[in-house]
């Protein structure tokens, strides 16, 4: 008998804290993308200023693509979705998990390249420049900042941060207990508000928003906390499975519950409360305040970013919550979210209708696209499942490259978000609009481009989930959406030019592959669904 | 060598494929591929043709399955040909004739600036000519008959910054859809009661359709007829539609699309022979349009549109034949292969007096040009001989056969058919002998153009010429040909079936009158154009004349009965829009649009309000949760 099996048996007799045990390489994509953010922090602190530019950039698109390979390699080995529970039950890495990273992953590369964008801003103390504050602790307006501008600084920064949140929203969708998805929420949070705060024009505006941002969120995430601690008074674990478990009755539930009067009051009121803490980050309504002002304020890079990944990550967690651990109280929450949906899609379009600012038009946008999302999450099934999956990844390439030509539309003061200006740009800039014109087109749904087909399927799952009459709400929230962005489209093509109006600058490669990738999926996606549909319908299963 | 047959229709499409997306590389010598590929069609469809005469009269038909186009259950449409002999009838007409036309273009439009786009167009009406008269069912045939109607809009309107031709293109294109209807609803009608729309389970279920059935069919495709062949009701886009280039007006107006719907009646005999009522409606559109289109040639002082009426007339021959039923689908066919050729010449013709005179269309402002023209005096003097029916020439043997034909279906009906026929006859014969004296005989009229200058008449150039000539070949010994022996209609009896009818006459008595008859309108003509001295200023005339020289009224009617009607009911439908429909949406609009007014003032930007909203939608999340519990 060797030593190793007599300390064991021995083990098994004491109780002990089983040591964790971490399954390394199921987790890599997350591990990589944390690592190559820590990474950029070194660079950061000892790499030369000139060089950080060039340093960093390919180090974040490095990190995202060897992460990306690895979601890959995972997902074409195909294992069954019991095995995928890792680290101790905490992290799933199951069909929709890695189908989201997989969406992240991408997005994010895109939304790299546009960060690293330096040929529109005019050059600073003979640098080029990009979007983000040349010194974020500036004072806005001050010396300070005026003396950081001649000497051309950049806040190189923001690609750590970046990656820092890219890692924070891998792990959002993929969390199967509820402190996991909160430490989760909080890492990609936390870079997001400092990332708002960082525009180089309209300052004071951009932190506004990341205030805004910070405070709202923080409320969010404290009602999130709080269900998640009701939900571990009732069920006495905070594992979605063993929660879920405890709902259908299959284990016992905690001394608090059967204390209490058999009411399910903690259960129904923690469920209540972290939905609201997931419904805050999709922004559907009544938690979409912040979404218009923070869209308007944030540097534009970031809002495409935020815009399309947050999404992406916040309705993964938002499908393992309910379809993992509340499937048994649907009769609960499905009325609930019924409300949810329908105000959400309705005040999105009716609000978009009398915006004047672009940008705040593709915020509310953004929120009638969560409502849209939330009838096919709704359905409960596996249909909903990937609905949802194929909805999230045409919509998030849709946003990420509507926000990127926001960038090239610019007067003497920057971009020139405002509405009027975009007068007859078809004119002026026929190529640069006809992209704007197809990115409204699939937001509105037209067919031929993948906005319909993904519209198609969240509503096709809800019908068959039976939710007909939310179909028919969507259905007319979306005619109302058509015509803001038809109106657009109208203003840009039909409309004269004014007369001193803003200018279509020449992107680098970056923005120009950014644009060119989501026009590619957009059109894909729209002509040819079908393989993504059934991939999306393949990795709709949630480990369990 | 059945594979032969998709590349009929696939070498015209890839020269317009070509001609049309290879820009100004192919302006040098796109005219001559267009044409070499027109040939090259024509190439095909005589080896076809000898493959086909190496069979027995049974085993001549083939059929060439190409792929599966619309495969839905229950719905399966092809793409699949048939070649038997009325299509290979019609391979050789199209691809000769087109060939030949192709040539003319070559000089016609040697000074042209678009001529790339031109012979692109004239090669995809190939195509489409060749498609309508290969498809294997209805469907494919309808492709073809809207590829014909394209190509004729466009090669009617190709001289664009004319309003006229404009104008008339969108006419000739507006009238067409009428026609057009009719073709799909048929072939509704037809998937509706055969469950298909291909030839085979069409004409074998026809036994088994009731005949009210058949005649709805029938008429149907009559209407397609009637638009696509300009018979009177529709015949009114035919004369706007000279306005083409002079070789459009031949090979497309007169030669070939005009015939599409003698095709059609004839192809679909199987359902008209069981069908009487749709045949009389065939008759009388027939002699109606023969007499209309006849008087119109009579008044008309437009070289190109006294040819066009005769071109109405003639066709109304050939339809009068088709509707004759068994006793007539040959002889319709003949006609309209001799008629092929001979209208094709004159239009030529034509061309070639018009390029010599600077343009000019009006035979009042000719005169005297036989001694300028020789080549195109003889040819299209041969022409002449042909269409009034001199014997021996080709017009005589088929129009005299279509004669006989109506006399001999018999009764009452025969007899007018057959004096309307006769009439026709007479009358071909006057306003064609009043084109020939007009334009070749006869003291000079020529008028200076804008610049002060005389005109001076030349012959046209040798790519011009030789067509005329070997289209003359055609005009005069085709008819004998033809006749010879009844081979022709031994040659397409197995497609059409024949019968001989019960004529009250001889057949020479027929042949007779026919000859009297033309002599007749010759002898008019001549008195009056040769014997007595033309004015250049056309005399105010009768009545009827001035009435013919409108075109019968044709388009005064249409006017009064369809478009004024047509404006009101639409001025009706844009008041109920305007002021029913419209307001509501408006109102819905300004209605949402208000709510968003209202609704923004919530986003008022202090982030203490948000958070109120949020914790006040926090507390009704959960209250309505657990709201649900108890319900």
């Amino acid at each position: 008998m060797s030593a190793i099996a007599v300390l064991a048996a021995l083990g098994g007799n004491t109780p002990s804290i089983p040591a964790p045990h971490i399954e390394y390489g199921r987790l890599s994509p997350m591990l990589v993308v944390f690592g190559a953010a820590v990474a950029g922090i070194l660079v950061e602190a000892f790499v030369p200023r000139r060089h950080r530019y060039w340093t960093q950039v390919p180090l974040a698109l490095a990190g995202l693509a060897g992460a990306f390979v690895a979601v890959v390699v995972l997902a074409a080995q195909g294992r069954a979705p019991h095995l995928e529970l890792l680290a101790m039950e905490s992290v799933a890495m199951d069909g929709p998990a890695l189908f989201l990273q997989g969406v992240i992953l991408l997005v994010a590369v895109v939304a790299v390249l546009t960060y690293a964008e330096r040929r529109l801003e005019p050059k600073a103390g003979g640098l080029p420049a990009d979007a983000f504050a040349a010194q974020g602790a500036a004072t806005p307006g001050g010396e300070q900042e005026r003396a950081a501008v001649r000497a051309g600084f950049t806040t190189t920064e923001v690609f750590p941060l970046t990656m820092f949140a890219v890692g924070g929203m891998l792990l959002f969708p993929a969390a199967n207990d509820l402190l996991t998805m909160f430490v989760a929420l909080e890492v990609f949070s936390l870079p997001l508000y400092l990332l708002c705060a960082l525009a180089r024009r309209r300052r004071l505006l951009s932190q506004e928003a990341a205030v805004k941002y910070f405070l709202l969120g923080s409320f969010a995430s404290a009602f999130f906390l709080f269900g998640t601690a009701l939900l571990y008074g009732y069920a006495g674990s905070v594992k979605l499975g063993d929660i879920a478990d405890v709902v259908s009755g299959k284990a016992m539930s905690t001394p608090a519950q059967l204390s209490s009067t058999q009411s399910d009051v903690l259960l129904l009121t923690g469920l209540g409360l972290l939905a609201v803490g997931l419904l805050f980050k999709v922004a559907a309504v009544p938690f979409h305040a912040w979404t218009p002002d923070v869209y308007q304020g944030a540097p534009t890079p970031v809002t495409g970013f935020m815009a399309a990944a947050t999404k992406v990550a916040a309705f993964g967690a938002l499908l393992r919550l309910f379809y993992v651990a509340f499937p048994g109280l649907k009769l609960d929450w499905r009325p609930v979210m019924w409300g949810v949906a329908i105000l959400t899609m309705v005040v999105g379009a009716v609000l978009a209708v009398t915006q004047q600012d672009v940008k705040r038009l593709l915020a509310y946008s953004s929120i009638a696209h969560a409502g849209f999302i939330l009838t096919g999450v709704i359905a409960l099934d596996r249909q909903g499942v990937s609905s949802v999956l194929f909805y999230l990844a045409a919509y998030s390439f849709v946003t990420l490259g509507a926000f990127a030509v926001v960038t090239l539309v610019r007067d003497s003061k920057g971009e020139a978000t405002h509405l009027s200006s975009w007068a007859g740009l078809g004119r002026r800039s026929p190529l640069v609009a006809g992209v704007f014109a197809l990115f409204l087109l699939a937001f509105a749904g037209i067919p031929l481009t993948s906005g319909f087909t993904g519209k198609f399927a969240v509503f096709q799952a809800a019908a068959a989930g039976g939710a007909t009459p939310l179909v028919v709400v969507g259905v007319l929230s979306s005619a109302v959406a058509a015509f803001f962005y038809i109106r657009v489209i109208v203003l840009m093509f039909f409309s004269d030019p004014q007369p001193g109006g803003p200018t279509v600058a020449i992107p680098s490669a970056f923005t120009a592959t950014a644009i060119g990738v989501g026009v590619l999926v957009t059109l894909g996606l729209g002509l040819l669904p079908q393989y993504f549909l059934e991939l999306a319908s393949k990795a709709s299963l949630f480990a369990y | 060598m059945n594979s032969l047959i998709p590349l009929l229709v696939a070498a015209p499409l890839a020269g317009a494929a070509l001609l049309l997306l290879g820009g100004r590389a192919l302006d040098r010598f796109g005219h001559w591929l267009a044409t070499a590929l027109a040939a090259l069609s024509f190439g095909f469809g005589l080896a076809l043709f000898s493959d086909m005469l190496g069979r027995e009269a049974e085993h001549r038909a083939v059929t060439k399955h190409l792929f599966s186009w619309v495969p839905v259950n229950g719905f399966q449409a092809d793409v699949a040909f048939r070649l038997d002999q009325l299509s290979m009838t019609f391979v050789l007409l199209i691809t000769g004739v087109g060939t030949l036309i192709h040539l003319y273009s070559v000089g016609y439009m040697a000074h042209d600036e678009r001529r790339r786009r031109f012979f692109a167009y004239l090669n995809l009406f190939l195509a489409a000519m060749l498609l309508l008269v290969i498809a294997d069912n209805y469907l494919l045939l309808y492709v073809g008959w809207e590829g014909v109607g394209l190509a004729s809009y466009l090669l009617i309107g190709f001289w664009q910054h004319k309003p006229s031709a404009a104008t008339a293109a969108k006419k000739a294109f507006v009238v067409n859809r009428v026609g057009d209807m009719g073709l799909s609803i048929a072939i509704m009608l037809m998937f509706a009661e055969f469950g298909s729309f291909a030839f085979t389970p069409v004409f074998d279920g026809a036994h088994e359709a009731s005949e009210g059935k058949l005649t709805a069919i029938g008429l149907m495709l009559l209407l397609a007829a009637c638009g696509k062949s300009a018979q009177v009701p529709l015949q009114s886009w035919l004369g706007d539609a000279m306005e083409g280039p002079t070789p459009v007006s031949a090979l497309i107006h007169a030669a070939t699309m005009v015939t599409a719907g003698v095709y059609l009646i004839t192809r679909s005999s199987a359902i008209f022979n069981l069908a009487p009522d749709a045949r009389t409606a065939v008759v009388v559109v027939g002699a109606v349009t023969l007499l209309f289109g006849a008087v119109v040639g009579c008044a008309k002082d437009d070289i190109k549109k006294a040819l066009a009426g005769s071109t109405m007339s003639q066709i109304g021959y050939m339809v009068l034949a088709a509707g004759l039923g068994p006793i007539g689908y040959a002889f319709a066919i003949m006609h309209l292969v001799t008629h092929g050729f001979f209208k094709a010449g004159l239009f030529l013709g034509a061309g070639s007096v018009m390029h010599g005179m600077n343009d000019e269309v009006n035979m009042r402002h000719y005169g005297g040009l036989w001694r300028h023209m020789k080549v195109t005096f003889v040819t299209f003097g041969l022409g002449y001989l042909a269409i009034i029916g001199f014997p021996g020439l080709s017009g005589f043997f088929s129009k005299d056969r279509i004669i006989e034909a109506a006399f001999a279906k018999g009764g009452t009906e025969g007899w007018i058919l057959g004096l309307c026929a006769l009439v026709g006859a007479a009358v071909t014969a006057f306003y064609m002998t009043r084109v020939m004296v007009l334009t070749f005989f006869g003291e000079k009229r020529w008028q200076p153009d804008e610049s002060g200058e005389l005109p001076h008449p030349h012959e046209s150039p040798r790519t011009m010429t030789i067509p005329m000539v070997l289209l003359s070949f055609g005009s005069v010994f085709a008819g004998g040909l033809f006749a010879f022996h009844d081979s022709f209609l031994t040659w397409l009896e197995p497609v059409t079936g024949h019968s001989e009818g019960d004529s009250p006459l001889s057949s020479w008595t027929v042949t007779g009158l026919t000859t009297a008859c033309m002599l007749a309108g010759v002898g008019l003509a001549y008195l009056m154009y040769w014997r007595s001295p033309v004015p250049v200023v056309p005399p105010v005339g009768s009545p009827l004349t001035r009435a013919a020289r409108r075109d019968l009224l044709q388009d005064d009617i249409n006017h009064a009965v369809l478009v004024r009607p047509g404006s009101a009911l639409t001025a009706t439908l844009v008041w109920f829009d305007s002021r029913g429909l419209d307001g509501f949406v408006n109102g819905l609009a300004a209605t949402i649009g208000g709510l968003s007014g209202r609704l923004r003032r919530i986003q008022n930007g202090f982030v203490r309000s948000y958070a109120l909203s949020m914790f006040g939608g926090t507390l009704v999340l959960v209250a309505s949760t657990l709201l649900m519990r108890s319900v």
